[in-house]
């Protein structure tokens, strides 16, 4: 079970249309990455709701085909 | 409401602080799970730990509670507060030390 970095991006991107997204394979194996996610779409919302809003937009590939993603999450 | 989510809203509500885990505090079974126990460790915070890997229901069940994917999941006074990017963060703001003391 694994995603491909180019793969995780494109959910992300589709999600966050503004969004400025960086993305590390933390492991190199494709299944443990680290994100960060810059977007006008976080403004007024708690952190909790920040991640959740990006789980949304992964489908629910996390916890799934998606191992580890470490995320962080800002307003732009 | 099912079961399942009755019984973690009683061990949520009954216990201060709750850690929804993968393995024990004293042997955990994954990192995140393991850098949020040093974090409660290290400020020496009592927490009641749930290991998910003992019951396929309550690891199902705890993702639906809280409409989050993954473990672990810190809960204090009854309420969600993330996982462990989310505790990470607080801890180094110093703003879960704040709603842990209350």
């Amino acid at each position: 079970m694994a995603i491909s970095k180019d793969e995780l991006f494109e959910l992300l991107k589709l999600g966050f249309p503004d969004g400025e997204i960086k993305i590390d394979d933390l492991a190199g194996d494709n299944n443990h990455y680290a994100a960060n996610i810059k977007s006008s779409k976080f403004k007024g919302k708690t952190r909790v709701q920040q991640h959740q809003m990006v789980y949304a937009a992964l489908k629910g590939k996390m916890g799934n085909e998606l191992h580890a993603l470490a995320l962080t999450t800002a307003e732009k | 409401m099912k079961e399942i989510q009755k019984k973690i809203e009683e061990i949520i509500k009954n216990n201060k602080v709750v850690l929804f885990m993968k393995g024990t505090p004293k042997m955990p079974q994954c990192g995140f799970s393991m850098t949020v126990c040093s974090i409660l460790k290290e400020l020496e915070i009592n927490f009641f730990s749930v290991n998910v890997l003992s019951d396929e229901m309550v690891r199902q069940g705890i993702k639906e509670y809280s409409n989050w994917p993954t473990i672990p999941q810190l809960y204090v006074n009854g309420n969600f507060i993330g996982g462990c990017d989310i505790v990470k963060e607080m801890h180094e703001n110093n703003e879960l030390q704040k709603i842990l003391i209350n």
